[in-house]
């Protein structure tokens, strides 16, 4: 095993391009067949509502022929495969159909709620890692080699509940703490930089402690490695151990959480947004759900779904490309 | 898990807490609504909507009614709820996963495909989207939850039957005709109960979260009935007023879901762990960081005496050991694995791990007294004149970086090269240690090297400094045969072009022949004898050091004689000898060895040995180990 000649590791460079091509094509077809899926699993979600439900929206004082008219418009009197089909071909086109409750375009609802709920979302999933990661490190590096058997303590103990409560009670705890007892924060709606303070505070606060914990273990992993003693022994200051050497390493694991927690925070969007009166789609959904339209509901389970398909995708792809051994790419 | 490994764990005091939590969260959801329904359903309209008072501790709410009997009787709805929702989601889930491994083939792998996906979405998300199709309701809420708890049940009796069924005896069940059925009752289910079991647990708590989230949000429990989220709800319409009357519904589903949590991680780490894990307490007081500076002249690179290293819990692995090499020497240690070679070589190195604690009488390197250096000094002077080449190349390359980087860093650092002017020293480098095309190695990972030019990529880091001296632990080892000879080589003529000197640890006596002039042989933490190689050849003084070169097969080796080799053990870094460590294995033993240890005694000016009874310098060391 001396030396392999140099054609010869391009010619594995070439195979490595084509194992991440196929890698990639690979990932991509199964993103393709959830997204099927879940199309189809939303197409018959209007068809499982026990009885009918255009007159369960409707109420049982509304007038017949309205009833048929609403039918009508959704395209319910077509055959099924008929409607399956152009359910599909209309959410390809962007359009989302129309509120049983309210007869207005769906897409619209979407198109102006959407925004305010992902930046929610995106800036609590910056901030998780953001926070949890160097602050798990840190813990790692504090506690190695069973040192500081308090803080370690303290720390898993600590994290762990946090990481238990649920975001709408953080953001009960924190209305409390940060709008009501300091007023520091406004209390509810969406508005300047301050407002999107609790919100975002809420989401991310159990995430943090749930990823942070994680990061440490992980760490800890790390820090006992052979490369970390190298490192050490080319007498490199700590900042450079910790940051070049074991952070790289901590990534991939990190990453798959990280991956997860985007589900649970679109997902806490809906308690959150719900406290805060916040105007995106979890309150249109809450909404939407108690007024039993089932179109709205539809759509919105649509969006969430895809959304949280794409962040698991995206998270797969990012880690076939950081990491330069690739063992997700024979997966 | 054994009935008396979950008792010890419910005894922890972690388990003690759970479980009288879980004691008394059932005795509240049984009792609760038999004593207290009245007290919580009788309507105050003059005191409707207040704070907490002496009358009603965590205030009232819009009819008057006491908030903190409402919380009593509200568990157990909760918790009814929270149950029912975790046992459908298990009947529903359980089953489904157990498909693939019962099945197999095209529904086994559609199964597993659909579960995965399922496992993906947020549980919340999928418990409102089924709740808004079966009907806003409690009823709506539980099969909500369920479905979407289902497939965690799914996925984890998905892994365990897959791993029983390739267990023999269903095979044996199945080559006996078993019903598919009653294979799942009988021969999957029993041995997969208990992790279920702890999930389950864990379920529950889950369960009683998102019942309190979908009541708070106005989709679970609707009124007349009232559970923990909807009174939750309530409360926060009003915690600008009277804030206290959100705190006990909170309170209560914080502390019910922690406590079905904690719940299953204690009976988790019962199964899981096998016991309580055993701290181990720092016992050794830490070295002082500055010791008064020793005398370090003489031009030694490295000067030692009386080197200890010990271990929290008791274990000694180096003891007294002292060592010196001049400059551009090349010391061999050898002994067995477990001498505590590498021990004595990473103290030397300073690369210890924190928990071991280092003594020393003298402890001088390149001149200067290493233990009373400060940190950052001595990390310049070890960073500059010191490299390490470790045993194991395939774990020593950190796999996240470019070897041209790794091997680079050094320059950074130490000599505040830019990154470029590092990266092309670093070139330079790999080049000299023989590595091919180091333009294009530098820029590839760990991973795309083979095990020969690893070590060579780690000792050109070794040389991106000016090294004085090079401690190389074990190099050759992890690696083929024809790839030792390259590297041992290698080090040689490092260490001679760079006149820099090396200590070249090995538990192969033929190896340190081959390229050190003096040689130092460790025996149970100790060193037990220090001689030229001539002398190791040819008259060793220590019948440990006889029998060990006896073990090496040589071309003149009698083909006719059984390979020498040492009967018995050493003694452990543990074990507190008495006498010398060697004497229970020796055939030379007597009376002395067994009580005193023997001292390092001079025997000429370059031979020093540490044996009572030595071989005499014209002995046949075979026939003197050999039995």
């Amino acid at each position: 095993m001396t030396a392999a000649p140099l054609s010869l590791g391009r010619q594995r460079n070439w195979w490595a391009v084509h194992t991440r091509t196929a890698y990639l094509f690979r990932r991509t077809s199964r993103l393709l067949v959830s997204l099927v899926l879940l199309l189809t699993a939303t197409f018959f979600m209007i068809h499982l509502v026990p009885g009918d439900p255009v007159r369960a929206a409707l109420g049982t004082t509304a007038p017949k022929s309205l009833v048929d008219a609403r039918r009508a418009a959704l395209g319910l009197d077509k055959p099924l495969v008929t409607q399956y089909v152009d359910y599909i071909r209309h959410i390809l086109h962007g359009n989302f159909g129309t509120s049983l409750v309210s007869g207005e375009r769906v897409s619209n609802v979407i198109q102006e709620r959407g925004p305010s709920t992902f930046r929610l979302a995106g800036i609590a999933f910056l901030v998780t890692i953001g926070i949890a990661v160097p602050l798990g490190l840190l813990m790692a590096a504090l506690t190695r080699d069973s040192k500081r058997r308090p803080l370690e303590l303290g720390f898993t103990a600590t994290a762990g509940v946090i990481a238990a409560v649920p975001s709408f009670l953080t953001a009960v705890a924190l209305v409390y703490a940060f709008a009501v007892k300091i007023p520091w924060f406004p209390v509810a709606g969406q508005g300047g930089v301050s407002s999107y303070v609790l919100p975002i505070a809420s989401l991310a606060v159990g995430p943090i402690a749930a990823l942070s914990r994680i990061v440490r273990v992980e760490g800890l992993r790390v820090l006992e490695q052979d490369y970390i003693r190298t490192a050490r022994g080319k007498r490199l200051p700590a900042r450079i151990i910790y940051v070049r050497h074991a952070l790289p390493n901590t990534l991939t694991p990190t990453l798959t959480i990280a991956g997860l927690l985007v589900g649970g925070l679109v997902a806490g969007t809906v308690l959150v947004e719900n406290i805060f009166a916040w105007p995106g789609l979890g309150t249109s959904l809450v909404a939407a759900v108690a007024q039993k339209d089932f179109s709205t509901v539809q759509a919105i389970a649509v969006i969430f779904g895809a959304v949280v398909l794409l962040a698991n995708f995206a998270v797969d792809v990012a880690l076939g490309a950081i990491d330069p051994r690739s063992t997700i790419l024979d997966a | 898990m054994g009935t008396t490994r979950i008792m010890q764990a419910l005894r922890s005091p972690v388990g003690i807490v759970a479980s009288a939590g879980i004691v008394a969260v059932i005795v509240l959801a049984i009792a609760g609504p038999l004593i207290w329904s009245g007290d919580a359903s009788r309507l105050d309209i003059l005191h409707a909507s207040q704070g907490s008072s002496s009358a009603h501790w965590l205030g009232t709410d819009a009819l008057g009614r006491d908030i903190l009997y409402r919380v009593l009787v509200g568990t157990r709805l909760s918790v009814v709820l929270a149950v029912l929702a975790a046992a459908l989601g298990a009947a529903i889930g359980i089953p489904l996963g157990a498909v693939p491994s019962l099945f197999g083939g095209r529904i086994g792998r559609l199964v597993t495909g659909f579960i995965n996906l399922a496992v993906a979405f947020p549980a919340l998300l999928v418990a409102i989207f089924v709740a808004s199709v079966i009907g806003v309701g409690a009823h709506g809420a539980v099969v909500g939850i369920a479905v979407a708890i289902a497939p965690y049940f799914a996925r984890l009796s998905q892994t365990l039957s897959s791993s029983v069924a390739d267990a023999e005896y269903l095979a044996a069940a199945r080559m006996l005709g078993v019903r598919r059925i009653r294979l799942l009752t009988r021969h999957v289910l029993p041995n997969i109960a208990e992790p279920l079991l702890i999930t389950s647990t864990i379920a529950i708590g889950d369960a009683l979260l998102s019942l309190a989230g979908l009541s708070f949000l106005g989709l679970g429990v609707q009124p007349p009935q009232y559970d923990w989220g909807r009174m939750l709800s309530e409360g926060l319409n009003r915690i600008y007023v009277n804030p206290e009357v959100a705190l006990g519904p909170a309170v209560a589903i914080t502390v019910g879901a922690l406590t079905f949590a904690l719940f299953g991680e204690v009976l988790a780490k019962a199964a899981g762990a096998g016991g309580a894990r055993r701290w181990l307490r720092r016992e050794v007081a830490e070295l002082p960081l500055v010791a008064p500076a020793a005398a370090c002249e003489g031009g030694d690179v490295l000067a030692v005496e009386g080197l200890t290293v010990s271990f929290p819990g008791g274990a000694v692995p180096v003891r007294d050991v002292s060592l010196r090499v001049a400059p551009g020497e090349i010391v061999g240690i050898v002994g067995e694995s477990g001498s505590g070679k590498t021990l004595t070589a990473m103290a030397i190195s300073d690369l210890l791990p924190a928990a071991a604690h280092v003594s020393a009488t003298r402890l001088c390197l390149f001149g200067e007294d290493a233990r009373s250096l400060l940190p950052a000094r001595r990390r310049r002077l070890l960073g500059r004149s010191l490299a390490v080449v470790y045993q194991d190349p395939m774990s020593a390359l950190n796999p996240a970086l470019r070897v041209g980087r790794q091997v680079g860093e050094v320059s950074e650092v130490h000599h505040g090269a830019s990154k470029r002017d590092a990266a092309t020293r670093a070139v330079e480098r790999l080049h000299a240690v023989r590595i091919g095309n180091a333009d294009a190695r530098a820029r590839q990972y760990p991973h795309e090297f083979s095990g020969g030019m690893r070590q060579r990529a780690v000792i050109a880091m070794g040389l991106m400094a000016e090294p004085k001296l090079i401690v190389a632990d074990e190099p050759t080892t992890a690696l083929d045969v024809t790839v030792q000879q390259q590297i041992l080589r290698l080090l040689r003529d490092v260490s001679v072009s760079r006149s820099a000197a090396a200590i070249l640890i090995s538990h192969d006596v033929a190896v340190v022949s081959q390229l050190c002039a003096r040689v130092v042989v460790m025996y149970a933490g100790r060193v037990v004898e220090e001689l030229d190689v001539e002398t190791l050849v040819a008259s060793p003084a220590h019948p440990y050091t006889a029998a060990l070169v006896a073990s090496v097969p040589t071309m003149e080796s009698d083909r006719e004689r059984p390979l020498a080799s040492i009967p018995g053990r050493a003694p452990t870094p543990y074990d507190d000898v008495q006498g010398c460590p060697f004497a229970p294995r020796c055939p030379r033993a007597s009376e002395i060895c067994r009580s005193q240890m023997p001292p390092l005694e001079p025997r000429s000016p370059m031979h020093r040995a540490a044996c009572w009874h030595p071989l005499p310098a014209d002995a046949d060391i075979l026939d003197e180990v050999v039995t």
